[in-house]
């Protein structure tokens, strides 16, 4: 099989990542549950990978860390622990349901107000609307910092210099990044970066989490065991601990920390340039063949996916052909991101996505292309 | 009966705060390791760190100088 959905989990994973967890199986306990060597074993895995993650992501705190499962629950403890009722929030029109749904519910309970900064038909955001959607209880912008349809990335660079500007919070959810292309929290301004582990971070899946500039204010979303604080009847207020009730997928976060290391290693420069030059191949291979629709803007900044439609086709149809037929695995239909779509205007055919890993080959991309060009023709 | 020793306890208010200060500890040579916290001590974590009375003020001036975060320094008979 020719895997190209590692937008959706990347499938291969290093070695090193499958070894630590089978390790961390073998000898962790319950990470803040005790003074064994067991459970310090798993403390202290817990702690490097927070230190490494700081690291990684500009996050001036290793203890404002939280480990989640995923980013829909880091955005959704980011989301429903920072608004008060009558906040005003901005979010875009390329986000994923795993910050939309969480922004409709708290518009529906009546607790905030909500704008969106359009896309174009290229999926492109309109940039001075960050800037004149803002009002006097304009509490934060949150969004995406590239699309899972299309691969554009939004500029937070200059996103945060307006949130800054504003006094408002900024929240990003990096789903689609984390590992894959350079974060830096202070460099942007970013509030709260909410991550998961299983894509480009080539991480298990059941890890994720976000990190919190130091001041930022989160209320606990789930609340019980913390290992600290036992009699009292609240939720330790001190972060991680805060947000972190339960134990924790401490041997997922193992892998996570194995990853962390296998990417500094190799170098995250290194694997986006690898990823662009896959992605560039087939952009090129596809986009000049009769009868194909690429989606998205190729003339800034994205991630290595390429969404595609042949003809009017059923975008379900010609992903199962790809599978069946050439062996090759994409994903087709509604990505999570109905506005987008909307956007794009493909809420009916849907769209097939072909998204590239660092362990995708020239030559698998080759015959991606060979096969979308035989389907083209026929 | 073992003899009882009067010993340096330092307490935190998280698991993470505890783990900082062992890897800070381990870095800079300092002394003392994680044991449980003891019984005669109420703290927010249930790790704390141990050291000897006489290194009390090294490690009080080495964390306060490296921004690690601590709740009490104790020291008791165990
Ligand atoms: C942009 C975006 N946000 C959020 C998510 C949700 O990620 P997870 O399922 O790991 O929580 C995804 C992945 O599907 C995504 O692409």
């Amino acid at each position: 099989m020719i895997y190209l959905d590692n937008a959706a989990t990347t499938l291969q994973k290093p070695q090193c990542v499958i070894d630590a967890v089978v390790r961390a199986m073998n000898s962790m306990g319950n990470a803040s549950r005790g003074a064994h060597s067991s459970s310090l074993s798993a403390s202290r895995v817990v702690y490097d990978t927070r230190c490494k993650i700081a690291k990684l992501f500009g996050c001036s705190r290793a203890d404002h860390v939280v480990f989640t499962c995923n980013s829909t629950e880091a955005l959704n403890i980011a989301l429903g622990g920072l608004f008060v009722s009558g906040d005003h929030v901005i979010t875009t029109d390329l986000e994923h349901n795993s910050v939309l749904r969480p922004l409709y519910r708290l518009e529906k309970e009546g607790i905030i107000s909500l704008n969106f900064v359009p896309a174009d038909v290229k999926g492109r955001p309109d940039y001075s609307a960050f800037e004149t959607l803002i009002r006097r209880n304009t509490k934060a912008i949150v969004c995406t910092h590239a699309s899972n349809l299309t691969g554009n990335m939004i500029d937070l660079e200059r996103v945060g210099r307006i949130a800054r500007d504003h006094g408002i919070l900024l929240v990003v959810d990096a789903s689609q990044t984390a590992g894959a292309v350079p974060i830096d929290m202070e460099r942007m301004n970013i509030d709260v970066l909410c991550f998961t582990g299983h894509k480009g971070l080539m991480a298990p899946q059941g890890t994720g989490g976000l990190c919190i500039r130091e001041g930022v204010e989160i209320r606990p979303f789930k609340v019980g065991g913390s290992g600290v604080h036992s009699y009292d009847k609240e939720q330790p207020s001190a972060y991680p601990t805060r947000l972190e009730a339960g134990t924790l997928n401490s041997h997922g976060i193992a892998g996570l920390s194995a990853a962390l290391d296998y990417l500094n290693e190799v170098g995250i420069e290194t694997i986006r340039s690898k990823e662009t030059m896959l992605m560039q191949r087939f952009y090129e291979g596809v986009s000049r063949l009769d009868g194909i629709t690429v989606y998205g803007d190729f003339d800034f900044e994205r991630t290595a996916v390429v969404t595609l439609n042949i003809g009017d086709e059923d975008s379900a149809i010609i992903s199962d052909v790809l599978y069946e037929d050439y062996g090759i695995a994409t994903r087709p239909g509604a990505h999570c991101a109905p506005r987008m779509h909307e956007a794009l205007g493909t809420t009916e055919q849907g769209a097939v996505r072909f998204s590239f890993s660092w362990f995708n080959t020239e030559e698998e991309v080759d015959e991606a292309i060979r096969a979308v060009a035989e389907l083209a023709e026929s | 009966m073992r003899q009882k020793k009067s010993t340096l306890i330092i307490t935190f208010a998280t698991t993470t705060q505890a783990m900082a200060v062992e890897k800070f500890c381990q870095d800079h040579e300092l002394p003392g390791r994680i044991i449980p916290v003891p019984r005669e001590i109420t703290a927010g974590c249930g790790l704390s760190w141990k050291a000897a009375p006489e290194d009390r003020e090294r490690l009080a001036d080495a964390l306060r100088d490296g921004g690690l975060g601590w709740e009490e320094m104790h020291i008791i008979e165990i």
